[in-house]
């Protein structure tokens, strides 16, 4: 067949176009999104006007900010590689439920890890009680460590399932002939483990890299002061403290930089999508032995994964009705926000993934997004509205835009496979019987791809009420997310508050993402 | 009538050339060599992929640019014929309506044409309830329901057992009868070509050959057919 969009020549090249006229809505969804992503980032350069503006400060900050992402990085991936290969060689009742659990860290909100790792192993936290009580020196949790440590807290459940995921890919074929063979720990670390672990571990270093690359809320919260300053933060404060936008701009196109060479690195290197469901395999890695070092592992891990939220849970449950109407009006207000970002995400991603296919500018536009961060976003649009309105008034619908902007290229790598495999299977199909525009949408398209859009829609509510980005640049404090009255709840040392604060905020998180999954589950007519 | 006038195709480097016409109310095998662009040719006239040059012409209206829905044609492919999500009443629906907006009265052709392929009842089954045969007979209805003038059958029953294929075709042949419809039927076997197709067309190095009588060409077959027709009389031992 000949490639999409080829000229019409002929009177017949209409034949061939009929499979690809989903081409509209794809059209206007791409000019949407590179408009809402370009727009703002030629503000910036604009703005800019060179990096001449930035201080030695500014460099700290661009060091920082490689550096603590390669380390969170590095440790993510050498802590998931004992804890992967216990779960992949042990079965255990709760085994399901604990990597299901490792999943939830994806869509918890930055602020409440935060916060749970400040009532753990901050000043008042148990860890330094315990400390203290053996008379040792205590540990702070702000800082350069309290960052990759928050860092790690939130990527190691990601790199343990992407490894997990390479134990399952290995053939039974293998996995048989290692036990037929009597293979021991050691034959099976060098034949079967490390050759995956080459093949993994590089995506999974890539991955969590990237995210810790914009890494502002923990950096917000944890980090600060000149030995521990992301560019994303550095942009915060130079507007809201200096209340320098030109600096903010210098400080948001080395963010751009940044962001771009990174995307570049991972297009290379694809990395294998491990947020997925059904990691379980009938047969297990032979192996002898290590029952204890494995018990050990995997009771570390859960503990280190579930102390934090655990703490907050008993914190903040008895509070929780003590919540002021403030809180629960900026609850309301994130509720809103998040459904309104996922239903915008759902409108671009998915004509954008229908076209996809056939039509590679597709695919780049529901990427781009990936070129400007929250901040560099919210920077770009600050500029841009400024000379019109006063952008505090916009606050919340700017945020709405960008958290759906952000979601884009998730929810689009989700939808494109199945919406490449609808293409291949019924394009033909549904041509020769005349399905075509929203009958087809209706008909065709929505009940094969229920299952991933109701996944992406959780995802995308998940990630938009959880986010503190946006907000924190436009807020006066009347108009407030529920992650930004948490911020502001603990740095006024309200911990009780800020606990309960942080279980509501968790809560709906989790809610609206099994609500959004569900329904597309339910969906699914298969 | 069906005409390909002077029609080029290219797909690639294949190539295939086709100036014939084929008369209304024929059944037409296509013969020839696997690769020769059996399947490439009923793809075109279904509209899947256009020609470089040359028209479609179906009685003398040219249909070339037209989207494969509107076509007076139904064509069942090898696979994929049916929608797995839908039902089997929704899947033979959609021959009425691809907006699925069916009336009491639809309701009532899709169940009354369900029993006329041996289906009574399952209307509400999911395809994946049933069996091989019992999808090709959903596809079958489907087409049956459409009524369009021609019927383009790109080996659909392929995967059945020569028994139910042979039950299949016959079925297909007492449609066609009944509605008038010309068939056009891609075929490897001489004896369901002969059975149902008094007239076959011959692929063969890059042209489609004016319709021939199908029992005078595989009595005497041009050297390419009989090389593809030894094969396969070989495989069948």
């Amino acid at each position: 067949m000949k490639p999409a969009g080829a000229a019409p020549r002929h009177p017949a090249r209409a034949a061939v176009r009929t499979l690809t006229a989903q081409g509209w809505p794809a059209r206007i969804a791409a000019i949407l999104v590179a408009a809402a992503i370009l727009g703002p980032l030629a503000a910036v350069i604009r703005h800019a006007g060179g990096l001449s503006g930035l201080g030695s400060g500014d460099i700290d900050a661009l060091w920082f900010t490689l550096w603590q992402a390669a380390v969170s990085a590095v440790l993510s991936c050498l802590l998931a590689v004992p804890v992967a290969r216990a779960l992949a060689r042990r079965r255990f009742p709760g085994r399901g439920l604990l990597i299901s659990l490792m999943g939830a860290p994806f869509i918890l909100p930055t602020v409440v890890a935060a916060m749970g790792l400040v009532a753990v192993f901050g000043r008042r936290g148990m860890v330094n009680a315990g400390l203290e009580a053996l008379g040792l020196p205590g540990v702070t949790v702000y800082g350069a460590q309290g960052v990759i440590l928050a860092h790690v807290f939130l990527n190691l459940p990601l790199a343990v399932r992407m490894v997990l995921h390479g134990w399952q890919a290995v053939p039974s074929e293998r996995l048989r002939l290692a036990a037929a063979l009597g293979f021991g720990r050691a034959e099976v670390a060098r034949h079967i483990e490390r050759p995956m672990l080459r093949a993994v571990l590089p995506g999974a270093f890539l991955a969590i890299f990237l995210v810790c690359l914009t890494s502002f809320a923990i950096a917000l919260t944890l980090g600060g002061g000149p030995r521990a300053t992301t560019v994303e933060l550095a942009i915060y404060q130079a507007f809201r403290f200096d209340a320098d936008a030109g600096r903010a701009a210098a400080l948001a196109l080395v963010q751009i930089g940044v962001s771009v060479i990174a995307l570049l690195a991972s297009l290379a290197l694809t990395a294998p999508p491990a947020f997925g469901a059904g990691l379980d395999r009938a047969d297990a890695p032979p192996v002898r032995g290590a029952r204890v070092k494995d018990a050990l592992v995997l009771g570390a891990a859960t503990l280190f994964l579930l102390l934090p939220l655990a703490t907050i849970l008993l914190r903040g449950l008895p509070a929780l009705f003590d919540l002021p109407p403030s809180i629960l009006r900026a609850a309301g207000t994130s509720v809103a926000i998040a459904l309104g970002s996922t239903v915008l995400t759902l409108a671009l991603a998915l004509p954008l993934a229908l076209a996809a296919p056939r039509a590679r500018w597709a695919e780049v536009a529901g990427t781009l997004p990936m070129t400007a961060s929250s901040l560099v976003l919210g920077t770009g649009l600050f500029l841009i509205l400024r000379p019109f309105v006063n952008p505090v008034t916009l606050a919340l619908p700017v945020t709405l835009l960008a958290n759906a902007l952000m979601s884009l290229p998730f929810a689009l790598r989700l939808l494109m496979p199945e919406a490449r495999a609808l293409r291949a299977d019924y394009d033909r199909l549904a041509a020769s019987l005349g399905l075509r525009g929203l009958a087809r949408l209706r008909l065709l398209d929505l009940p094969r791809l229920a299952r991933p859009l109701g996944f992406s829609a959780g995802l995308a509510a998940a990630f938009s009420m959880g986010d503190l980005g946006v907000i924190t640049l436009f807020s006066d404090g009347q108009r407030q997310t529920l992650p930004l009255a948490l911020y502001q709840l603990m740095g006024a040392y309200r911990m009780d508050l800020a606990a309960a604060a942080a279980c509501l905020l968790m809560a709906l998180t989790f809610a609206l993402f099994w609500a959004f999954d569900r329904i597309g589950q339910n969906a699914d007519p298969r | 009538m069906l005409t390909l006038d002077n029609l080029h195709l290219q797909l690639g480097d294949f190539r295939l050339e086709a100036d014939l016409a084929i008369t209304t109310g024929a059944r037409v095998a296509l013969m020839g060599p696997s690769g020769a662009g059996k399947t490439t040719l009923l793809s075109a006239i279904a509209g899947f992929l256009a020609p470089q040059s040359g028209r479609i012409l179906w009685n003398g209206a040219d249909i070339t640019g037209m989207p494969p829905g509107d076509r007076p044609l139904s064509i069942l492919f090898q696979d994929q014929n049916l929608f797995p999500h839908l039902t089997v009443a929704q899947n033979i629906g959609l021959g009425l309506d691809p907006k699925l907006r069916l009336s009491a009265q639809d309701r009532d052709r899709i169940e009354a044409t369900l029993a006329r392929v041996g289906l009574t009842g399952l209307g509400a089954r999911k395809p994946a309830q049933l069996s091989g045969g019992q999808q090709s007979r959903v596809a079958l209805a489907r087409a049956l329901l459409r009524a369009r003038p021609m019927l383009l059958l790109d080996e659909p029953f392929a995967a059945l057992g020569p028994a139910l294929k042979g039950e299949m075709l016959a079925l297909c042949a007492e449609m066609a009868r009944e509605q008038g419809t010309t068939v056009l039927m891609v075929s490897h076997d001489p004896q369901d070509a002969r059975a149902l197709c008094p007239e076959t067309v011959l692929v063969a190095e890059g042209r489609a050959l004016a319709p021939q009588p199908t029992g005078v060409l595989l009595d005497d077959p041009p050297p390419v057919l009989a090389e593809y027709l030894g094969q396969t009389r070989r495989d069948q031992v």
